[in-house]
């Protein structure tokens, strides 16, 4: 008997991406460059997230129209976003096919309170996660995969740096703990016990946790990697570079080779401008797209 | 003592080093082609083979991987791993390192959607090895030197071919090392012929 949506299967999708780079695109023409870059996958957006701060307004879902484009372009697989609770746009984009559903504070949430129960779809999700309370709640709902929340479209790694510290420090933590302690430790966290329990006994996230938010130059995606990332996600980062194809690749390989700093310094060569970076502090309020969940 | 290599470039690395596992059994993390002179046996892991393969031919380890091979060494591929030891593509021009005689589909079962886990009885190995599948390839045809180890609806899913091993999906994401083991065992044949 085979059985489709499984935590194997679907958690096993992410697995396969470990090491590589998930790449934001907003037409076909942008997954092909993404593709022969070596993206391990895409992601399909209406705009990128330093679009989406311009613009301004109530971000949704994209037309399915460039999701299907996205996916008959390239062979690799297609992610798309839903917003925070959007329980029909998440069913829309199961049923044209996006292979992995980013549950993501990037677009406008829809419900302010809840996240949806991501363990009935048979498509996986991803979701962001700031601290190991978030990580885990994601998980419990049926997340397959984390990613850092970082700050999206800014262009600075600050915050996705912050993340990703915080998460690894919590999960040494509770690692250190003894089981007596352990239930304090998930009030504090506000974490499912179960998850916290298994994650000591494993020494690990019961799945691949990547970076993303702010990721900006291949020096960026390595030092990511150095801290703990299982891969990464660059949004604005690429087609906002004054050369998309040379970044890609340069990103790519420095993903993969995060410890050669020899080869980190001939990809980061004549690369060209990055995108424009934004100071955190300016942000306030909803304009802090890491804030609008919990 | 053994040497397996399990190649770095993306994708399962951690679960196939961990499924390799034993007393006798050194696992290398294998990122330079230089690497691949002190290892007796190599596990191409899944993970997406487009991005495999740039890296494969970006790091050079073109021409090393197939003098590997050639040198009579085993190879079990797995997924994208099966995909780069195939000879042909459906729908490319060419094959990438075409290490064995067969045909393979990408996404021969659709979308994510569509990836599932079942049961798989695999000759040699056991009737009910746990498969899980993730927008898994197939094999579409072989070679007469290519023998076929499992069938999933009729379709190939596991051949081997000598030393060369390949599967569509995916042994390590389970706990189930049986298929491991297999592999392991080819690799200690191969050593024992070299040392006769």
């Amino acid at each position: 008997m085979a059985e489709r949506g499984t935590d194997r299967v679907k958690r096993g999708m992410a697995e396969m991406q470990k090491g590589g780079v998930i790449m934001d695109v907003v037409n076909g023409e942008q997954a092909k460059i993404a593709e022969e870059a070596g993206a391990v996958a895409v992601m399909a957006l209406e705009r990128v997230p330093s679009d989406i701060r311009a613009a301004g307004g109530v971000a949704r879902m994209a037309d399915p129209t460039i999701v299907q484009e996205v996916m008959d372009a390239v062979s690799i697989p297609v992610m798309a976003k839903a917003r925070i609770g959007h329980i029909v746009e998440a069913r829309v984009l199961e049923s044209l096919g996006a292979d992995y559903i980013d549950e993501s504070e990037v677009l406008t949430p829809a419900d302010d309170v809840y996240h949806m129960d991501k363990s009935e779809y048979t498509v996986p999700f991803v979701c962001g996660a700031r601290d190991l309370g978030e990580a885990t709640r994601r998980i419990g709902e049926g997340a397959s995969m984390l990613r850092t929340k970082g700050e999206p479209g800014t262009g600075n790694i600050v915050e996705a740096v912050r993340h990703m510290r915080l998460i690894q420090s919590q999960i040494r933590k509770v690692i250190g703990l003894s089981k007596d302690e352990l239930m304090t430790e998930a009030k504090n966290l506000g974490a499912p016990y179960e998850l916290l329990l298994q994650i000591r006994d494993r020494g690990r996230l019961p799945v691949v946790n990547f970076a993303a938010g702010g990721i900006a130059t291949p020096a960026d995606a390595a030092l990511m990697m150095q801290l703990g990332a299982d891969g990464v996600f660059v949004g604005s980062g690429i087609f906002k570079s004054e050369y998309p194809d040379k970044f890609a690749r340069a990103i790519v390989e420095a993903t993969t080779h995060y410890e050669d700093y020899e080869l980190i310094a001939k990809l980061s060569k004549g690369l060209g401008t990055a995108m424009t970076g934004m100071d955190i502090s300016q942000l306030e309020g909803f304009d802090r797209m890491q804030d609008r969940s919990q | 003592m053994m040497k397996i290599g399990v190649l770095a470039l993306q994708g399962a690395v951690r679960e196939h080093a961990k499924s390799l596992e034993a007393p006798d059994t050194e696992v290398i993390i294998v990122k330079r082609p230089e690497q691949l002179e002190e290892i007796d046996g190599l596990v191409f892991p899944g993970g997406e083979s487009t991005t495999m393969r740039r890296l494969v031919e970006k790091y050079q380890f073109f021409e090393p991987l197939q003098a590997f091979a050639k040198a009579g060494k085993p190879i079990f591929g797995t997924c994208a791993g099966l995909i780069l030891m195939a000879t042909d593509v459906v729908g490319e021009p060419e094959g990438h390192l075409e290490l064995m005689d067969m045909t393979v589909q990408r996404n021969a079962f659709g979308r994510q959607r569509e990836s599932f886990e079942t049961e798989l009885s695999i000759r040699g190995v056991a009737d009910d090895v746990e498969a899980v599948f993730i927008r898994a390839p197939l094999i579409t045809e072989v070679g007469q030197d290519v023998e076929v180890l499992a069938e999933y609806k009729d379709e190939i899913v596991v051949a081997r071919q000598d030393h060369l091993l390949s599967c569509s999906f995916h042994p390590e994401l389970t706990n189930d090392r049986r298929f491991h083991q297999y592999f392991v065992q080819m690799v200690r044949e191969a050593q024992t012929a070299v040392n006769v």
